[in-house]
């Protein structure tokens, strides 16, 4: 059953880990939605470009190889600027380098303007969940 | 002797073939100037005698006459689309393959200073596009209303969002625009669906656009004016490269056109990478490709040639040249009918063709980069990888008149220099002599088998 919303997901910047990317995509699938997933070494601008054309309703950003902070910087700003004001923005994954305390890694985020932040080895389920409560479809 | 005749209305001149097709041959070809301004058929008739004494004294009963235009400034297109590198590329990307000369690109809402400025470019056609299918139509439908009200007398396609399309109708229809619906030129993200656009643009060329420019009158004589010139190239390439249902294809290929106002690549081939462990990224390019350099071109656009290229890229394919770069590009330009008589002179028309080549080919193919990753470097390609294509070929006057075509169409090959441009490596290099390629992809519509083997006969080893 398709629940009708759109979701855009990626990995940013470069990194080339397609695994991970694959599992989300089959499991929003799952769940219904209508996935766009730009691939590996995508950078912030594709992301955004699929978001306008598709008319998505969520933007769910992965990284895998530690660089994740320095990639997503200025993401939100640029979906203003594109006219995508307020649109779902999520991101995950191994978004930092080295034992850093989760807590402040996740404020780091969220005060980019993600909507929410991920750690590793968070469960695709709980993700899906809190994404269909943020679009009021649960 | 039953024959087929073949018509290229092109924009100076008006070029016949007669095909023997008993013997599958070139019988005569004959040109004369177009005269699209007073009568078509004045230069056509010209033409016509011209070509009835080149047969000689063989009875010759022509049984079907076939043409293609680029008369009258060919077909004038605009291309709309939502994002510039997404459904207004591939809407670029359509029309091109529709053998249409691109006057603007527009992407985003339309405002009314952009309605204004395609008013005055005043196109053939105008393709709209905007919105993967089920994505975004508030963009599409914003700029139908535009249209809708401020131009009435051009005929749109529209090939955008399909779930938009009801509302666009009734925009049109209340507005009494002349619009045809078909599918949407990039129906998912990154995927390009180019071939219904082209035939709904081909299909209104013949019904509207032949008659606008004057040239119905043609149409009593011949059996129909079937395509733009550039469309019937491409068509030519793909039968050429794809084979036919007899006949089979000489594989992948790449067509190089220098001309004196543009030069034009025309690819059949796949693009996907040939390396392993390379990552493609972008919009996906069609399978036949053709792109237009308005800036490169032997004389029309000599100026715009030295100003893309500088004396010493040009100089490296003529370094001993004792012209002044910068004032041979501007007398070529003020002087368009200019034919090179000395070494000197052909020379440096020579170095122009391969500069028009080599930037019009790093133009048309993809590029590679290698990324640096924590993982080590991968690569990532954007464009289509004709590393492996088995043909290049090159056409128009400069080539087929050149003392060296071969010369010129290597400047479009691999070089180590540019490594990241996935040029053709080692093709067969072939000229197109005899100037057949529209002819072909006129004669292909109903002969295809035939179209084949003459191509295979007559474009040879430059």
């Amino acid at each position: 059953m398709q629940n009708g919303k759109t979701v855009v997901i990626g990995v940013i910047g470069a990194d080339c880990h397609a695994v991970g990317n694959k599992i989300i995509e089959h499991a929003l699938k799952e769940n219904g939605f209508n996935v766009v997933n730009i691939g590996v070494l995508s950078p912030q601008e594709d992301f955004i470009n699929a978001a306008i054309e598709t008319n998505a309703d969520a933007i769910l950003v992965s990284s895998l190889y530690g660089h994740g902070e320095i990639d997503c910087r200025g993401f939100r700003e640029k979906c203003d600027e594109a006219g995508l004001k307020g649109i779902i923005l999520y991101v995950g994954g191994n978004l930092v380098v080295g034992k850093q305390d989760w807590k402040e890694v996740e404020k780091r985020f969220l005060d980019m303007g993600f909507n929410r932040a991920y750690p590793p080895g968070t469960d695709i389920n709980i993700s899906i969940k809190d994404l269909k409560k943020d679009l009021g479809i649960e | 002797m039953d024959a087929i005749l073949l018509i290229d209305f092109g924009s100076t001149y008006t070029k016949l073939t007669a095909i023997d097709i008993e013997n599958e041959e070139i019988l005569a070809t004959a040109k004369d100037l177009t005269t699209v301004n007073t009568d078509i058929m004045i230069g056509f008739n010209k033409a016509y005698e011209k070509l009835i004494q080149n047969i000689g004294n063989k009875e010759v009963n022509f049984v079907k006459k076939l043409a293609c235009s680029s008369a009258a400034g060919g077909l004038k297109m605009v291309a709309i689309g939502l994002v510039p590198e997404l459904t207004a590329e591939a809407a670029k990307r359509a029309a091109l393959g529709a053998g249409a000369r691109i006057l603007g690109v527009y992407s985003y809402e339309l405002n009314k200073h952009e309605i204004d400025e395609i008013i005055s470019k005043k196109p053939d056609i105008i393709l709209l596009a905007g919105g993967t299918n089920g994505g975004n139509k508030d963009c599409i439908i914003h700029n139908a209303k535009l249209i809708a009200e401020h131009i009435k007398d051009v005929p749109i396609v529209v090939a955008g969002n399909k779930n938009a399309n009801d509302e666009i109708e009734e925009i049109f229809n209340n507005a009494g625009v002349f619009y045809k619906i078909t599918e949407n030129v990039m129906p998912k993200l990154n995927t390009i669906n180019v071939e219904p656009a082209r035939e709904v643009i081909r299909s209104i060329f013949m019904q509207k656009i032949i008659e606008a420019k004057g040239m119905k009158k043609a149409e009593n004589f011949i059996n129909g004016i079937l395509m733009p010139t550039p469309a019937a190239v491409l068509k030519a390439a793909k039968v050429l490269a794809d084979g036919s249902d007899k006949e089979e294809g000489i594989g992948e290929l790449v067509i190089i056109d220098i001309g004196g106002a543009t030069t034009d690549v025309h690819s059949i081939a796949k693009g996907d990478p040939s390396k392993p462990g390379v990552t493609l990224r972008g919009l996906q390019e069609p399978y036949a490709k053709r792109t237009v350099e308005g800036d490169l071109g032997m004389r029309v656009s000599a100026i715009s040639l030295f100003e893309a290229s500088g004396t010493r890229r040009i100089k490296k394919y003529a370094p001993n040249t004792p012209f002044d770069v910068e004032e041979r590009c501007k007398f070529l330009q003020q002087n368009v009918n200019i034919i090179p008589q000395t070494d000197e002179e052909y020379e440096f028309d020579e170095a122009m063709g391969m500069v028009a080549t080599e930037i019009a080919m790093e133009r048309h193919v993809g590029t590679i980069e290698s990324v640096y990753t924590p993982m080590g470097i991968i690569y990532s390609q954007v464009g289509k990888d004709l590393l492996n294509v088995k043909n290049i070929i090159g056409t128009g006057g400069v080539l087929v008149h050149s003392r060296n075509p071969e010369k010129i169409l290597r400047a479009g090959l691999f070089n180590m220099e540019t490594p990241n441009y996935l040029k053709p490596t080692n093709p067969n290099i072939l000229v197109d002599k005899k100037y057949i390629l529209s002819a072909m992809g006129l004669l292909s519509e109903e002969y295809p088998d035939m179209a084949v083997r003459i191509m295979k006969k007559y474009i040879v080893k430059a």
